[in-house]
């Protein structure tokens, strides 16, 4: 049916056709959902009925299918007519480029332009966490081709090992960062080895329950972590050693720098060293990728047996996935639980990993720059949707499937080679 | 003659009741091409299977006697140690490329065990030391090597999975050739080549174990290319050899022909195989 609609415009017949197909659907979920509701009469349920609202509802899924279908096939037969693609694609890389570097400027100058809106200076650094968050998970799951339903565990690991070197051994952030990103690395090698045989749906699942075991113990386990009502007064990272707090006894960075104390002067020092953190991630991972390594991961992606015919150790390649995955998650997680001052198993849910692997396959896997695109639209629509009240998480699911017909691959799909034999021969100047 | 480079010794894979190679021992030589032929089913790819370590052989042996590293079992290897530590190489009867990475980038990923020891596993690559940018632009070198005598350099940056499939075969054994191979087992690599392809393929095995003597292993069915080129042949059926020689011999073997003509019933005249005399 696809096929004849791309080859000829489909007469108005097929189309009325179509559409009351649609509408037939309509109908029969509607009945239930908007036909029939339930009032309370004194105590006693009754069913009443709705039935112009149902047909309004149907009419309006009728004519949207009609014109949704036109829609989309004017825009198919203009990308058909449109002349071989190939000049648009040689753009994208310095277009990528372009994009990034203006994003990255975007982000520096943002708490200077917004230097009195708390709010909007928190949600940015609530973006980069799941910047962050999404080009750790991108590791595993975008370039070495792993699902793993259960990222918000390494987030875990990570606040959680902050939470408590700080609390009880008066650890401070920069001390337990690496301390922490390393422990996030050893769970992360506990879930990749028994796991090196699965690949896909099987690799979901387990990752999935190992998420939700490290939740399960996080909650049960009181003595270490407090059970569900969480470890509070979580020490705030300081300015080399100067807090962020009204004057007092000891320099704070208020006093020492001379200036009135204000309470933003943490908010966007936190947004700065979450924004430093993820540069650093970035350069870390797109280094990596050009690395043996990284390209071994991808290798794993494309063809594992075909890597193991070529000397690969598979075995090694995916566990530096895992481990490298993990512990920039739980990087993550320490700045989480150094910015929040409270983590309860609360905060690491599935939801949380669910929306961490949105990130990454709506950016379009493997590609950094749709990882930031990604998180700004996951993270900023439930803000800007916040008027919708009801309708917010409806718009949400809305807008992915609205990139996923729009763009199968993610935002951004097209991949960029890690070296080009055409650019090695032009520096290398040839005979 | 001189020991062969790979012995075969009473080879058997079982999978449960089902014989896939029965007691099967055969000699590989430096700088000749062995051919291993027979009909579908004959477990061929099997044998390929149990020599680069993807499958465990139920019985029997395989030796490979290593310039430098001495004899090496390869039924004890992994699959990834029988190409990293005994440098023997497969290719597959359906393409195994990376699809979406380039030309390049897949015979550099055939690099992987230098440039990963080169990189002191990633820390000196992620500093760009230049111990390890040296070890890069030697492995630049080696893949450009390899691709311009493949007849691949134009290609060098176009994806692989977008590339013709002749074009990808060619590809494939370039990237084999990338892993430093003492012995190159080739799973019908003539298979979907034109007559010209299959010709410069000819012309390709030959150069490499004439004139740089490596020993290659080869299942083909194109009987064009296993006649011209080989200096041995075994023919399997049903798992066992059933005959082995050079082609000459096997073409007029009557129970090779057997196997792949089937009975005389009809009373025709058993054919000849279609591949024009060697040389």
């Amino acid at each position: 049916m696809r096929v004849v609609v791309a080859q000829h415009a489909p007469s108005l017949r097929e189309r009325l056709k179509d559409a009351a197909a649609v509408a037939c659907v309509a109908l029969l979920l509607g009945v239930p959902m908007i036909g029939l509701t339930t009032v309370d009469q004194g105590g006693a349920l009754h069913v009443a009925t709705r039935w112009p609202v149902l047909a309004i509802f149907v009419t309006l899924c009728f004519i949207g299918r009609l014109l949704a279908r036109f829609g989309l096939d004017r825009l198919q037969l203009r990308r058909r007519s449109r002349p071989a693609a190939v000049s648009a694609l040689r753009g994208t890389g310095a277009l990528t480029a372009w994009v990034g570097w203006s994003c990255l400027g975007v982000a520096l100058a943002l708490p200077v332009i917004f230097s009195d809106n708390r709010y909007v200076v928190d949600t940015a650094t609530t973006v980069l966490i799941y910047v962050m968050l999404g080009w750790g998970l991108n590791v595993v799951v975008g370039l070495a081709g792993l699902l793993n339903l259960g990222y918000a565990a390494f987030y875990a690991v990570g606040a959680y090992a902050y939470a408590l070197l700080s609390t009880q051994f008066g650890w401070g952030f920069w001390q337990a960062l690496p301390v922490a990103g390393a422990f996030a690395a050893g769970f992360g090698l506990l879930l990749g080895w028994p796991t090196l045989r699965l690949r896909g749906d099987y690799l979901a699942i387990v990752t999935l329950g190992f998420g939700e075991i490290t939740r399960v113990i996080l909650i049960n386990w009181t003595d270490l972590s407090n059970g569900p009502n969480g470890i509070a007064s979580i020490p705030r990272p300081t300015f080399f050693g100067l807090p962020f707090k009204p004057d007092g006894d000891t320099p704070t960075f208020a006093s020492f720098f001379g200036i009135e104390f204000s309470p933003l002067h943490r908010i966007i020092f936190l947004y700065y060293l979450i924004l430093a953190l993820a540069m650093l991630t970035n350069l870390f991972v797109s280094r990596l990728r050009k690395l043996p390594v990284g390209r071994a991961w991808e290798a794993i992606r494309e063809d594992e047996i075909a890597c193991q015919a070529l000397g690969i150790n598979v075995t090694n390649v995916k566990l530096s996935a895992f481990a490298i995955s993990a512990m920039l998650g739980g990087c993550a997680g320490v700045f989480f639980a150094a910015r929040q001052g409270f983590i309860s198993p609360e905060s690491f849910t599935f939801n949380e990993s669910a929306i961490v692997l949105a990130i990454v396959v709506l950016g379009g896997t493997g590609s950094q720059l749709g990882v930031v695109l990604a998180s700004l639209v996951l993270v900023l629509l439930p803000e800007l949707g916040r008027d919708f009240a009801d309708y917010r998480m409806l718009l949400f699911g809305a807008a992915m499937i609205l990139i996923m017909i729009w763009r199968p691959g993610g935002i951004l799909a097209k991949r960029e080679p890690t070296l080009r034999y055409r650019a090695l021969s032009r520096d290398g100047g040839g005979p | 003659m001189n020991a062969p480079l790979l012995r075969i010794e009473n080879l058997s894979m079982r999978f449960g009741g089902l014989t896939a190679i029965d007691d099967l021992s055969l000699d590989v030589h430096d700088a000749r091409i062995t051919a291993v032929i027979g009909p579908n089913g004959a477990g061929k790819t099997t044998l390929f299977n149990c020599l680069t370590g993807f499958y465990r052989p139920s019985s029997g042996r395989v030796s490979l006697a290593h310039p430098r590293r001495g004899l090496l079992q390869l039924e004890e290897l992994d699959s990834h140690q029988v190409a990293s530590r005994a440098q023997v190489v497969r290719t597959f009867q359906n393409v195994r490329l990376f699809p979406k990475m380039t030309v390049l980038e897949n015979l550099i990923v055939a690099q992987h065990q230098r440039l990963q020891q080169a990189s002191c596993f990633t820390l000196a690559g992620l500093f760009g030391l230049p111990a390890y940018r040296r070890a890069e632009a030697q492995a630049i070198a080696v893949a450009v090597d390899r691709l311009t005598r493949l007849k691949l350099i134009d290609r060098a940056d176009a994806v692989a999975g977008d590339l013709p499939y002749g074009m990808q075969r060619r590809v494939e054994i370039a990237r084999a050739l990338c892993v430093d191979p003492i012995l190159l087992c080739l799973d019908e690599p003539a298979a979907g080549l034109n007559p010209r392809e299959s010709a410069e393929l000819n012309a390709l095995l030959q150069s490499l174990s004439g004139e740089e003597g490596l020993a290659i292993l080869l299942i083909e069915h194109d009987m064009s290319v296993v006649m011209n080129v080989s200096d041995h042949i075994c023919v399997l059926n049903y798992g066992c050899k059933i005959a082995e020689g050079t082609p000459e011999q096997m073409r007029s073997d009557a129970k090779v022909i057997k196997a792949y003509l089937g009975e005389d019933d009809e009373g025709e005249q058993p054919g000849e195989f279609s591949g024009a005399p060697s040389q």
